[in-house]
């Protein structure tokens, strides 16, 4: 799937994350904040790729600004940003969860 | 008339040592005139009293924290000395608070070069956490505080009591004027220990001023000030009222195995600290108490709002109250002869003639993270940076029949249960019971209380269980990266030092 246009997912609030997603030419690049970045920067990172992977998504600007959010949230928030940036929703939803 | 008096001695050498009567004012210089006799103590400034109390560079300086968010004062004084050109100083408050973020520039500057207290939060906590100053801080518990009097490694040069109401002679409570804090606890143990006592007074009333938590025979020096906290933000930050349905959950649970631990007797004793859950506790007994018909003969500590609520109701005899976390709590104090104000002395060290922990059935402490060997830490948060205090924990733990530490299971993605704490405060060994969210566990070292819970029907689990769940909901947090400095030593109740803290990897 292709990121067209700018979208957001998610919530400032503890527990949750916002997930701004944006189109980006050529490259994945994710910029990431976090609450728990010190205990867990890499393991949110791995989730958000992973989640990114399943989708299609190999091109986007991914800005996730975290509240030390479960991995679970995570993925959910970076699903539906997903689906309010691209034009054509194609992933299979059997292989998301 | 002196001399016709000493006429008198005339051929009666004196023993060695013992000298002749040099007039009633001799020793007496204040006795000279009516104005010197009663005014001698009243300073007109801030500045004139610190003169007075012969404050010198490197000395050490107490003050009491009761108003918690909402103290002016020690701001204030830390700013006065500065611009007075002291150096060196030795801080001393009972504790200190997110408020207290000005003394970063003192301590910068060289007016601030130690400091013992309870605890730390916000900027200030962080900067000490990321090696601001070149001497670690002592984290004391309460009780702990008045031992490091005691013994003599913290000696109180001068201590700056902020009072809602005081005489010209010293005579100061909390309880009445416009600024009450209600106990003076913290304050009392200064009052009765410091070389010198200044007492900044919101407000001076006539002599003799009424209760006298303070005593004129302990105070040097009066000077009054506009305002010495604000009693609205006492209730700010660890000691808040919840409704939080994850906290009234563990309140209920916390309750039910206080009903059931054994200690649910009538006249047994309780202590609720500060935390949402640990507060909204005492609500939840209220039922339980009168469904099985009995009271309590007293509750000790930090008292909120719903203590004086079950008191009032005839539930809980008598109150002891060594810092007021309220308004309610502080009103009580002034208009009800059943609530008493105690010293940290009285409350909670370990070498005072009778501490109360000592007779406290079941206790409700907080924590930030608890190990798989029930040890708390209650002071660094999971980043390594000091955010909280050590507070009576380990002195009521310690005295307790029976501590119940109570918490949610996770924290947005931290696990309270862990496998080693960042920083122990308080040991595993005196702590009964952790009460959270997603159950139950009982230290193994109390089978008697892991039975009677499991009888009455509680989720009672494993430690190592809770961690289990923690980590399958959060994933294994990566270890803190620390600098090999220490910024921070724990002091347990006896002086001995329990935990180190170091600086933390920017």
């Amino acid at each position: 799937m292709k990121i067209v246009r700018e979208a957001l997912a998610g919530t400032l609030e503890s527990s949750d994350l916002m997930v701004r997603i944006a189109p980006r030419e050529g490259e994945l690049a994710i910029v990431l904040q976090s609450e728990v970045i010190h205990q867990f920067g890499p393991q949110i990172e791995a989730v958000v790729r992973g989640c990114l992977a399943k989708l299609g998504i190999a091109e986007a600007l991914v800005v996730i600004e975290d509240k030390g959010a479960l991995d679970c949230v995570i993925a959910a928030r970076v699903q539906t940003a997903v689906s309010r940036a691209v034009d054509a929703w194609t992933a299979d939803w059997s292989v998301l969860s | 008339m002196t001399a016709a008096i000493r006429e008198r001695l005339v051929g009666a050498p004196l023993p060695q040592g013992l000298e002749p009567f040099g007039g009633v004012t001799a020793r007496a210089p204040h006795l000279a005139t009516r104005e010197s006799k009663c005014g001698r103590k009243l300073c007109s400034s801030l500045e004139d009293a610190i003169r007075a109390s012969g404050l010198k560079n490197g000395m050490t300086i107490s003050f009491h924290h009761a108003f918690r968010e909402g103290d002016k004062i020690i701001n204030l004084v830390v700013d006065t000395l500065a611009a007075m050109g002291f150096r060196d100083l030795t801080l001393a408050p009972s504790s200190l608070l997110s408020c207290n973020a000005p003394l970063i520039e003192h301590i910068r500057s060289g007016v601030i070069r130690r400091i013992y207290t309870s605890g730390m939060r916000g900027k200030l906590a962080e900067a000490i956490s990321n090696g601001l100053m070149e001497e670690p801080i002592n984290v004391h518990s309460h009780g702990g505080r008045v031992h490091l009097i005691d013994r003599g490694e913290l000696t109180l040069d001068v201590a700056f009591l902020a009072v809602a109401t005081a005489d010209d002679f010293g005579n100061a409570n909390a309880v009445s004027g416009r600024s009450r804090c209600g106990s003076l606890g913290y304050a009392m143990v200064d009052a009765a220990r410091a070389g010198k006592v200044i007492l900044l007074a919101e407000q001076l009333v006539p002599f003799p001023n009424a209760p006298a938590s303070i005593r004129q025979d302990q105070v040097d020096l009066v000077v009054k000030v506009d305002q010495i906290g604000d009693p609205s933000k006492i209730s700010v930050g660890a000691a808040r009222i919840t409704s939080n349905p994850r906290e009234l959950l563990i309140a209920r649970l916390a309750a039910d195995v206080m009903e059931h631990s054994g200690w649910f007797e009538n006249g047994f004793s309780l202590q609720t600290g500060t935390g949402g859950s640990a507060t909204a506790t005492a609500r939840f007994l209220e039922q339980r108490m009168l469904k099985k018909g009995i009271k309590a003969a007293f509750a000790l500590g930090g008292i909120t709002g719903s203590i004086v609520d079950l008191h009032k109701k005839g539930l809980i005899g008598r109150i002891l109250d060594t810092q007021s976390f309220d308004a309610v709590a502080a009103q009580s104090l002034a208009e009800n002869p059943e609530h008493w104000e105690i010293s940290t002395n009285t409350y909670a060290n370990l070498t005072s003639k009778g501490a109360c922990s000592d007779r406290v059935d079941m206790v409700i402490l907080s924590a930030l993270e608890i190990d798989l060997d029930f040890n708390v830490n209650v002071i660094t948060g999971s980043d390594g940076v000091m955010r909280g205090a050590s507070g009576g924990h380990s002195d009521v733990a310690a005295g307790a029949n029976l501590p119940i530490v109570v918490g949610p299971l996770i924290r947005s993605r931290i696990p309270t249960v862990v496998e080693r704490c960042t920083t122990v405060v308080t040991p595993g060994e005196t702590i009964g019971v952790l009460v959270t969210d997603h159950g139950i566990a009982v230290n193994p070292n109390r089978p008697e209380v892991a039975e009677r819970l499991k009888a009455a029907g509680l989720p009672v689990t494993t430690i190592e269980d809770l961690y289990g769940r923690a980590v399958a909901l959060t994933g294994k947090p990566q270890p803190i990266e620390f600098l090999d400095k220490v910024v921070g030593l724990i002091r347990y109740r006896d002086g001995s030092v329990i935990d180190v803290v170091r600086q933390v990897k920017g």
